[in-house]
């Protein structure tokens, strides 16, 4: 129990930096980009051929990263010089990435064991240090102790890498460049008439959302142990159940608090996903139908709570109301006066 | 300042909807003008703002601001020098942004976008600074976001937004029209005040012939794509209301066909 828990956090917070690169084209652009599930994929898939062929993994992550920007910003050209709807081009950009992703793979799947990745990297600096033995010693001493993770030096490692990005991009977006894209996803026609080319903008902004969700594929190959040229579908939705979920949980009352809770967002999906999957009745098979109806109800949910409780008030003040106009009638005055100061 | 040399522009030119939507027009503004534009629905008021801003393209003719030929400059690169209000009070601000951020969006206009932070301590100073001339009480709420603010403020915000960084050319599209008369008056009484302060060269089209007539200098009036009417400064200050609309039947024949011009 508490090693899966262990694993749905640690995988969690990498594809959370995957939902921050949603967040940036979803929420912040307001442009539903399906390339996602494309570039996901050629972020593991140029990573781990580069990690075969002996680059320096950190380099090959890199690269990876800028794969992704480019990705991104093809979308971003199909639309806007293109004009072609959002959805589309998305969508032709995911299938284009496909064939491309084979391409780069050479075959359907990449193994990375026994290689130098990022994480075994991370791994033996950790066994160095000895802070596994610390951490595993407090968990055996509380008595957790029957099943400890091999290292702790990944969690350590990603929570790290993913809030530096989640700084990174809380900053970006509170400079003049910044300010403008989050001014190109709200009013168009605004933004445009200070000066602005919302195009570039679009394509800047859709660039560098595909560039994390490239990094987080990236690295989500490594931590897995293998690129696979299926690994990114429904990619989109995931990343979409991450921000929605975060937001309903953990609000939206700026930006670095939504950013934070896109990722708690993440975090918290996965580790659904993983306790659905303790249940008998549920194979492996049905993660994505798990996922949809995660994203269903997080989608209507909290519409729904919020229209019942707006009822709830109504009829509240209805009995109020009532109860004011029913008193005897030397005081019908003051209850109207009470109604008025009340509307 | 502003030149319009021989503006022309047809709607579904070669269908049966054909409509000559400007009809050759030619204008000068010169510095510090603060001209007004009337006229009935559909004679080519908005079409002219919007070949002005870049929104359209003229079929031909040329637009020249500070002595630069603009015809085809894209709309982003000539919004550099032109302000801009809309007649939705909604069109003028990001609304999930704060009234510092939308300010902020406003300051750029006619710099180069880096990655320097939007709002600045020094900023925030000159934005409280320009929200006071509001009288609002906008340079209190600067973290506020502009979609809570009512539609007099958002539009006051708007007003603000274009001008404070001094355009070539400020436009103003009805951005009255929409407000209910309380309001309009106060924004009216503003952009008096704001284009006063910064010495605006100002193209105002209105439905309101009062207000044509209280603002600006110059009067100009539009029929079906031509200028129809002009008045100069003299003139315009012993104007009134029948004398546009009997002139409006004098040089037409018919009566003006616009509702709201005559009932407000």
């Amino acid at each position: 129990m508490f090693t899966s828990i262990f694993g749905a956090f640690e995988s969690g917070i990498i594809y959370a930096i995957m939902a921050l690169g949603v967040y940036l084209s979803f929420r912040v652009l307001d442009f539903p980009d399906l390339t996602v599930d494309g570039s996901f994929v050629t972020g593991a898939a140029v990573a781990a051929i580069m990690i075969v062929n002996g680059a320096n993994p950190f380099a090959a992550t890199m690269t990876a990263l800028v794969a992704g920007f480019l990705a991104g910003c093809l979308t971003g050209v199909i639309h806007t010089v293109g004009k072609v709807n959002a959805l589309l081009s998305g969508i032709l950009m995911m299938i284009a990435l496909y064939s491309i992703n084979l391409r780069i793979m050479g075959k359907s799947n990449v193994p990375l064991l026994n290689t130098d990745t990022t994480m075994t990297a991370v791994r033996d600096f950790f066994d160095k240090t000895g802070i596994d033995s610390v951490f595993n010693g407090i968990l055996s001493a509380v008595g957790l102790g029957d099943s400890l993770p091999r290292t702790w030096g990944i969690l350590l490692f990603m929570i790290i890498v993913t809030f530096a990005i989640k700084f990174i991009t809380d900053a970006f977006l509170k400079t003049e460049i910044g300010l403008a894209i989050r001014a190109t996803g709200d009013n168009k026609r605004m933004i445009r008439s200070f000066s602005s080319n919302t195009n570039l903008m679009i394509i800047l902004g859709l660039g560098l959302s595909n560039a994390m969700v490239a990094f987080s594929g990236a690295l989500i190959a490594q931590q897995g142990g293998f690129a696979d040229v299926g690994m990114g579908i429904g990619m989109i939705i995931i990343g979409l159940a991450s921000v929605i979920i975060g937001e309903a949980l953990f609000g939206t009352k700026s930006i670095a608090r939504t950013t934070l809770a896109v990722i708690g967002g993440s975090i918290i999906y996965r580790i659904v996903v993983t306790l659905a999957l303790r249940v008998e009745f549920l194979k492996p098979g049905d993660m994505k139908l798990i996922t949809a109806v995660i994203v269903i109800l997080a989608l209507t949910a909290p519409k729904m709570i919020d229209s019942y409780k707006e009822k709830k008030r109504k009829v509240k003040r209805q009995i109020e109301n009532i109860q004011m106009m029913s008193v005897t009638p030397d005081r019908k005055g003051e209850a109207g006066a009470a109604l008025k100061s009340d509307s | 300042m502003l030149h319009l040399n021989q503006i022309h522009r047809v709607f579904n030119e070669g269908t049966p909807d054909e409509k000559i939507a400007l009809d050759n027009i030619n204008l000068t503004l010169k510095k510090g003008d603060f001209v007004t534009v009337i006229g009935s629905n559909g004679a080519g008021k908005s079409t002219l703002m919007n070949i002005i801003s870049g929104v359209m393209l003229p079929d031909h003719g040329q637009v020249s601001l500070d002595g630069k030929d603009v015809t085809y400059m894209s709309e982003y690169n000539r919004s550099k020098m032109i302000g801009r209000v809309f007649q939705d009070p909604m069109a003028g601000t990001a609304p999930s942004m704060t009234i510092e951020e939308n300010l902020a969006i406003a300051y750029s206009r006619n710099k180069r976008r880096t990655l320097g932070l939007g709002v600045t301590k020094k900023r925030r100073e000159l934005f409280k600074e320009v929200l006071e001339s509001l009288h609002l009480g906008l340079e209190n709420r600067l973290n506020a976001k502009v979609g809570m603010l009512s539609g007099g403020e958002r539009q006051a915000l708007s007003l603000l937004m274009a001008t404070f960084t001094e355009p070539s050319i400020l436009l103003l599209d009805e951005h009255t029209a929409a407000l209910d008369p309380s309001r309009a008056e106060l924004i009216t009484n503003l952009t008096n005040e704001i284009v006063d302060r910064y010495h605006l060269t100002t193209l105002m089209v209105t439905h309101n012939m009062q207000q044509a007539l209280d603002l600006g200098n110059r009067l100009i009036m539009m029929d079906k794509g031509q200028i129809i009417l002009e008045v100069n400064e003299e003139q315009k200050a012993k104007l009134t209301i029948d004398d546009l609309l009997n002139e409006f039947q004098r040089i037409r024949g018919t009566k003006m066909a616009n509702d709201r011009a005559l009932l407000s």
